[in-house]
């Protein structure tokens, strides 16, 4: 027997909870909104997303397999990056726009930079970026109305961009995701739940959604007053951008202090970029401006040590 | 009592699996035929062999000492012969000196062994004498020896005393039976303790998922001046001795000092309660309390167990492997040291002996860290575990040490708390090794 014993290090047990585990529940807190696009969309926002998700993982595959690493697709990273990236593109866009979309973001900005956890930038908005600049038409081209099916809708932003506040449908219509939008930005009362889910879950922590989503408030109640200000919350991508997309764990600052300057900055550039930026849309810009200053957030600001110095005593 | 818990920041949860054994009386172990007393036991110079090969000795009797400060005498536990003086492992892994005695099942008692009188009637050093006499180091784990703990320098202080009954490791329940069973014991121990420190402070800290314990305590400490049971929060490693500190006191202690510096002695109740029984009897530490459990053991107990009893014979007592283990554990499941083999003696710093399945014993493969965060939750020191661990990898010690890899307390909080499976505590220990080693060659 004894040669069998494992003599390894301790700790001897481990937690339960896995890589693997905490992107399902990522999986799962989308499905809601998934199903509604269907609702309001159509079919074609099942093939997007379908179609993104196997590239994505497809794409990920051959990347481990070129650079002779173990095949990483079990821990369903690449398969959140699919969904995601889908929920970025309006509901009539061709097929093949998610797989490019996710080619890129797997191959170029996550598995070139070592797989998960070492990417920059969250690589289903670093996709969506590479979709804009390259199919820009697609991208903003051709948002459905759920109300009338008619195609190339204006968004309720581009609407506030362009100062035809009169024509914005209700709050109701844009809690329920009864606007022309993409995919994923829709529904934003399913988006919350999902996100509630996760925090639930213990997946996210509430810190970055509830800095970021009260940023945005704040900033929009002092430019545009009190009925704008819920246009710009529950309008265009806020709540899945806060809840799934500035969570992302590699790409947000690791410490508590760190994820509220992050936020903080996130929301104030999306209001910046909303109001002077030439992009009614602002949400996925400023978080992939504050990926990149995030390794500077979480090289600044650390934990205290234990009894070193500025640990009180309260002896 | 006050119904407030005192804890820490950062910590763990880690399932408990104490009711395999908490319910389980203390039962005395059978006697071992041979036993293998190593010479060393504790931190510190080992003991030197006062006996010979051939000759008799009986139980208490003392068989090994060391003239240096830094130790602690050996004493035998079982009355027989001598029979080989020889190199064993024991279970930190490395291999001592040990008297293997022949028992004649006798446990003839030596001559000496005598209650030790009145606490009240003896003086300080007098009690410090007895302690160090009956062999006494840290049973927790850490086997420190006791008398040097209690005899701070000058110009430190001290002015409390905490007890650790938190018995934070899963599985292990030791302490908490000690509590229930022997209370009288433990006061004992922390009366001697306070006249050895000179302090009227005590505070007795037990986690919360043993109201029975925090009960039965509480009542044999009632009416005792100065001697309180503090509630503490079930939280892993709340027994480290810096949290307990924080958590009752609200001391900090300086990174790279010891308890001291806050005016603090942290003593382990099991290690208190063994005090007490050498003042009430005279006996020596031979005998410990081991908490024999885990997913491969027939029937888990807790056994009160003669210093120098193999693994095996005290896993055989428990019904022996329920299945093929695929781990051996000395210690708890944090912080334990994992055995090749069962063929070790029990020493005074064995707290728990843990049998685990093959299907327990397998961790998961590691995979690349997602940059959760989670370790540096779980820190109880506040570093940040997958940097220090990256830069121990790349054999970057100076970053590592930057960093202060060297205040790790190695609870394995990090390891256990990563969804990636990476190995943190293993590679950060490996950073504070060269680090600390390093240091040393500096001065
Ligand atoms: S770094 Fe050290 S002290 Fe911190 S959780 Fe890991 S093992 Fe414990
Ligand atoms: S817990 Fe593991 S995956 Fe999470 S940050 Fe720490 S090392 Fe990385």
């Amino acid at each position: 027997m004894e040669n069998k014993l494992i003599a390894s290090s301790s700790p001897h047990i481990r937690s339960n909870e896995t890589t693997q585990g905490l992107m399902l529940d990522v999986i799962i807190a989308m499905l809601p909104a998934l199903v509604a696009s269907v609702f309001y969309f159509g079919f074609n926002s099942v093939v997007l997303v379908v179609a993104s998700v196997i590239s994505a993982v497809i794409t990920e595959y051959i990347c481990n397999k070129l650079m002779k690493k173990s095949v990483s697709i079990g821990d369903l990273s690449a398969v959140v990056t699919g969904i995601l990236l889908a929920f970025n593109i309006p509901a009539s866009a061709p097929w093949w726009l998610p797989v490019m979309g996710s080619v890129f973001a797997i191959a170029i900005v996550k598995q070139i930079f070592g797989g998960i956890g070492f990417n920059i930038v969250n690589p289903a908005l670093a996709g969506r970026a590479f979709l804009m600049s390259s199919w820009s038409t697609h991208m903003t081209g051709g948002f459905i109305d759920p109300v009338t099916d008619a195609v190339s809708a204006a968004t309720p932003l581009t609407l506030i961009k362009g100062g035809s506040t009169g024509q914005l449908p209700s709050i109701f219509d844009m809690l329920l995701g009864n606007i022309p939008g993409c995919i994923g930005e829709t529904s934003a009362i399913l988006i919350i739940l999902g996100g509630l889910y996760l925090i639930y879950r213990g997946t996210i922590k509430w810190i970055i959604p509830v800095f970021y989503i009260g940023t945005v408030a704040v900033l929009a109640l002092i430019f545009d007053g009190g009925s704008m200000a819920l246009y710009h919350l529950f309008g265009g991508g806020l709540m899945l951008g806060a809840f799934f997309m500035a969570t992302d764990y590699a790409t947000s600052p690791i410490t508590d202090k760190g994820k509220i300057i992050y936020a903080v900055g996130a929301g104030a550039l999306t209001i910046l970029i909303r109001k002077i930026g030439g992009y009614p849309e602002g949400v996925s810009y400023s978080i992939l401006l504050m990926n990149v200053i995030t390794p500077l957030i979480n090289k600044y600001v650390t934990p205290n040590v234990f009894g070193v110095a500025g640990g009180k005593n309260e002896k | 009592m006050s119904t407030k818990l005192f804890t820490f920041k950062g910590g763990v949860h880690p399932p408990t699996n104490k009711t395999l054994t908490q319910n389980v009386p203390i039962e005395n172990a059978v006697d071992p035929k041979v036993v293998v007393i190593p010479l060393s036991q504790h931190i510190g110079a080992p003991c030197d062999p006062l006996v010979a090969v051939g000759d008799t000795v009986k139980v208490g009797q003392k068989i090994g000492e060391s003239k240096a400060f830094m130790s602690v005498p050996v004493h035998s536990s079982v009355s027989g012969t001598v029979k080989k003086i020889e190199q064993h492992y024991v279970p930190n892994g490395s291999k001592v000196n040990c008297i293997v005695i022949e028992s004649d099942g006798n446990f003839e008692v030596y001559e000496s062994v005598q209650p030790k009188g009145n606490i009240e009637d003896l003086t300080k050093e007098e009690i410090l004498s007895i302690i160090k006499e009956g062999g006494m180091a840290g049973m927790g784990g850490a086997t420190f020896p006791t008398h040097i703990k209690l005899s701070p320098p000058k110009d430190k202080p001290i002015d409390v005393l905490l007890v650790n009954g938190a018995e934070c490791e899963p599985y292990l329940t030791a302490d908490h039976r000690i509590m229930l069973e022997k209370p009288e014991l433990v006061l004992l121990g922390v009366k001697a303790i306070m006249k050895a420190l000179g302090v009227d402070k005590c505070f007795i800290g037990i986690e919360k998922n043993k109201p029975d314990a925090i009960e039965i305590i509480q009542k044999a400490v009632e009416g005792q001046e100065g001697i309180e049971v503090a509630p503490l929060e079930i939280k892993y490693p709340q027994g480290d001795e810096k949290r307990i500190i924080n958590a009752i006191t609200g001391r900090i202690v300086p990174s790279g000092g010891l308890p001291m510096e806050v005016g603090c002695v942290v003593e382990n109740v099991g290690t208190v309660a063994t005090i007490g029984n050498i003042f009430k009897t005279g006996m020596p530490l031979i005998q410990r309390v081991v908490t024999v459990s885990g997913s491969a053991v027939q029937n888990p107990k807790n056994l009160y167990v003669r210093i120098g009893t193999s693994y095996k014979d005290v896993i055989e007592q428990c019904g022996g492997y329920k299945e093929e283990p695929g781990k051996l554990i000395s210690g708890g499941p944090m912080m334990g040291f994992a055995q090749f083999t069962d063929e070790v003696s029990v020493i005074k710093g064995t707290s728990g002996i843990l049998a685990f399945s093959k299907k327990e014993a397998d961790l998961g493969e590691p995979s690349n860290c997602i940059m959760c965060g989670r370790c540096l939750e779980a820190c109880p020191v506040h570093l940040q575990p997958y940097k220090i661990s990256r830069y121990s990898i790349q054999k970057n010690f100076d970053a590592a040490d930057e960093f202060h890899a060297a205040d790790c307390i190695e609870c394995g909080g990090c390891s256990y708390i990563c969804p990636s499976k990476r190995p943190l505590k293993e590679t950060i220990s490996v950073a504070k090794k060269e680090i600390l080693a390093r240091r040393r060659k500096v001065k």
